[in-house]
């Protein structure tokens, strides 16, 4: 039983030709970087490894793996095995601007044919994510196109993959990055269920329209509780936007306060607006919580109890591990990642 | 480090319908403290809404005019400008904070030193004009044009006040950015002084659209024109003194332009935190800010009153708070 109080460790690999951007999302995602700072990357040589802690649950271990042709090719073949071995997610990232994906001789999606294939003989069980990547350069109107139609061609070219594929269209300059990495790491997050359950309880006390709880050094999603009222707000790239403009936020902290980003670097913003009040407060030691309540000053006084009150629950499964905790809740039943409906 | 407190102050009232009806006593209080302020000026400056104060930007093409005007203005993303088209006409921005005034982007290729031009109905009543020079490109041609364009209209509008932002920098290495902004400095003097035009109204600023500098320096040139800045200065340091302070801003919410600060000296990291925690109110009013109907009136109204002014607080920064208050009516 030791072993399930240690956090889940998930391989993820990061591929996709030279320059079609992955660096420079990792750097964003996970080493505040701002996407005008993504300039000052040079071409990965070889593979890039990083570990990551993500809540106290979940260990990534991020392959990123310089896309030049020679060494895409030793991924192929002689290091075929190590590569792919143990993959929990692999992210292949497609530049949209790519003048080698379609046509006659379509290399791009040839060999992401050949990385999918040596993925289905090692990791099986993989979860696929394609990221088309720098929209920004595609104009407004074109965008939902182009997604369509780089959709398909990457699903024709994913082999035993092709069901369970998820495809974003992505930009270093805009949320959709947040989106999508939101999406893959909540993939990995092991019983996600049980946040939900403390996440559900909270809304219970509180009369939030809205619940999100917040990664604190990525501020991706993690996961939400929203009221009946909150699913009307037409605004459905909410999570996103507040993920990146949050982190923008803290990078001019860091640069104020001179402190590395690791720490935390604040305790609370609140807003108090005529149509609603925001706190965004720290819960645990890995997490911030964003509420979203009615306008009025009671509101968020009973609102910042209540948190407080439901912080000691959380704190609990920030020590322990999740793993551990969902044992004594749901014995018996298997440790899998229950949350994943694919 | 310091304390920071920015006030809201915002754009264009967009007409909206519960909160059009009951803006908040405080807000009422304080902004008639600034009226008051108003009145106590000598009659006659450019704050009268019949006399709006003009700033031009005016360059070569493709020297980011537009990409500017759009970026601070209008909220556009920088990477979005792009696909901004060549301007062909003059574009207005009007800018309603508690001073009205109006940024005209002209674009390059129009000489506007032709005697043919109807010069006054451009430059009359010009408070400022900011010239716009591309960085990264060879800058002997825009340093001329600004010259001969100094030199034509210091005669019929010697009031004007130049800036030149040498633009673009975000793609110069920081050693380069600093002998391109010298050498670009020292090449205006010298074409002037040669010209018998000695110590010319002109402020440099470095700036770029991907960060906070277009913001900085806009700030700065908008001070400018701010009669009563002294005033506010003194309002905004009596302020700081009694509240404990570090530093107090006075912003324009929508375009994150400082109108006034105490005078304390800047910090531009403070200024940079300020107007990302701006970005981050903007945004989350943006999204959470939907009309929820008759649901929402089923809150008791007198709680609803008592937030009709945005207000939004940042604790705890190692040690340190940051604090907004909305003054006037806003879209937030
Ligand atoms: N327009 C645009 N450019 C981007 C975006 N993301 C990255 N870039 C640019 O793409 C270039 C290459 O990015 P990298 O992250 O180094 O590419 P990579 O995939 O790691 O390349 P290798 O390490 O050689 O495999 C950089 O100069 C970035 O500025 C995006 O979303 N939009
Ligand atoms: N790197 C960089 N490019 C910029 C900046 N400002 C504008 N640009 C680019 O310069 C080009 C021309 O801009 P535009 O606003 O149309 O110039 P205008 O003719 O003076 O109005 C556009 O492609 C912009 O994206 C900046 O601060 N940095
Ligand atoms: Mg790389
Ligand atoms: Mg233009």
């Amino acid at each position: 039983m030791n072993n399930l109080k240690k956090p889940q460790k998930k391989k993820v690999l990061l591929m996709g030709k030279s320059g079609s951007g992955k660096s420079s999302m990792r750097s964003i995602i996970f080493s505040n970087y701002v996407a005008k700072d993504v300039r000052r990357l040079g071409a990965t040589i070889d593979v890039e490894h990083s570990t990551v802690k993500f809540l106290g649950s979940l260990i990534l271990n991020l392959w990123d793996c310089g896309g030049q042709d020679a060494f895409t090719e030793t991924y192929l073949t002689s290091q075929k095995s190590q590569t792919f071995s143990d993959v929990g997610v692999l992210i292949y990232v497609f530049d949209v601007e790519s003048r080698s994906f379609e046509g006659s001789n379509p290399r791009d999606l040839l060999t992401y044919t050949a990385v999918v294939s040596a993925l289905a003989e090692y990791s099986p069980s993989a979860h696929v994510f394609a990221l088309v990547h720098k929209m920004d350069l595609v104009q407004n109107v074109f965008r939902d196109q182009v997604i369509q139609d780089r959709t398909l061609a990457i699903q024709e070219y994913s082999g035993v993959f092709g069901k369970r594929l998820k495809v974003y269209g992505t930009t270093i300059w805009d949320q959709s990055l947040y989106k999508a990495w939101g999406d893959i790491v909540k993939s990995l997050v092991p019983n996600l269920h049980i946040i939900d359950g403390y996440l559900h309880d909270l809304a219970k006390e509180t009369s939030a329209e809205e619940i999100i709880l917040f990664e604190r050094a990525t501020f991706l999603t993690v996961t939400n509780v929203t009221s009946e009222l909150g699913e009307c707000n037409p605004y459905s790239d909410r999570q996103e936007r507040l993920s990146n403009v949050i982190k923008t936020f803290k990078h001019s902290l860091s640069k104020y306060t001179h402190s590395s980003t690791a720490s935390h670097p604040f305790t609370e913003i609140a807003i108090k607006a005529p149509r609603f009040n925001l706190i965004l407060a720290r819960l645990t030691n890995n997490t911030y919580v964003l509420v979203i309540l009615p306008p009025g000053d009671l509101e968020i006084e009973l609102s910042r109890f209540n948190i407080m009150a439901a912080k000691d629950r959380f704190v609990e499964l920030d020590i322990m591990g999740w793993a551990a905790r969902d044992t004594e809740k749901l014995e018996g039943k298997s440790n899998g990642r229950i949350k994943d409906g694919r | 480090m310091s304390r920071n407190d920015g006030d809201g102050e915002e754009d264009s009232p967009k007409p909206d319908d519960k909160s059009t009806a009951s803006i908040s006593s405080a807000a009422h209080e304080e902004t008639t403290q600034v009226n008051a302020l108003n009145g106590g000026l000598e009659p006659g400056n450019f704050l009268h809404i019949d006399h709006k104060p003009r700033l031009l930007l005016m360059g070569l093409k493709r020297s980011g005019k537009s990409s500017i005007s759009n970026v601070v203005f209008r909220k556009m993303a920088p990477h979005e400008t792009l696909f901004l088209e060549t301007t062909t006409t003059i574009r207005k921005e009007a800018m309603h904070s508690f001073m009205d005034f109006q940024v005209w982007d002209l674009p390059g290729q129009i000489d506007y030193l032709d005697p043919e031009f109807d010069a006054e109905s451009i430059f009359g009543g010009v408070g400022a004009m900011i010239w716009v020079l591309d960085a990264i490109d060879n800058y002997m041609e825009p340093v001329s044009r600004l010259t001969e364009t100094i030199l034509h209209l210091q005669h019929s509008y010697p009031d004007i006040k130049y800036s030149v932002f040498i633009h673009k920098v975000d793609s110069l290495t920081e050693d380069f950015r600093d002998d391109t902004m010298r050498d670009v400095r020292q090449r205006i003097t010298d074409d002037l002084y040669d010209a018998g035009l000695e110590n010319p109204p002109i402020t440099y600023y470095g700036t770029s659209i991907y960060d906070h500098s277009i913001f900085e320096a806009f700030s700065k040139v908008m001070q400018g024109l701010v009669p009563q800045l002294p005033t506010f200065e003194a309002l905004l340091n009596t302020v700081s003194a009694s509240c404990k302070f570090e530093k107090a801003y006075l912003f324009d919410v929508y375009s994150k332009v400082y109108i006034a600060s105490d005078t304390t000296p800047i910090d531009m990291k403070a200024y940079e935190l300020c107007a990302d925690l701006i970005d981050i109110i903007v945004d989350m009013s943006e999204v959470y800010g939907w009309d929820r109907g008759k649901d929402q009136q089923e809150t008791d109204p007198s709680k609803a009153v008592a937030s009709q002014s945005a207000e939004s607080f940042v604790s705890n920064i190692k040690g340190y708070h940051l604090y907004l208050k909305e003054i006037n009516r806003s879209a937030l």
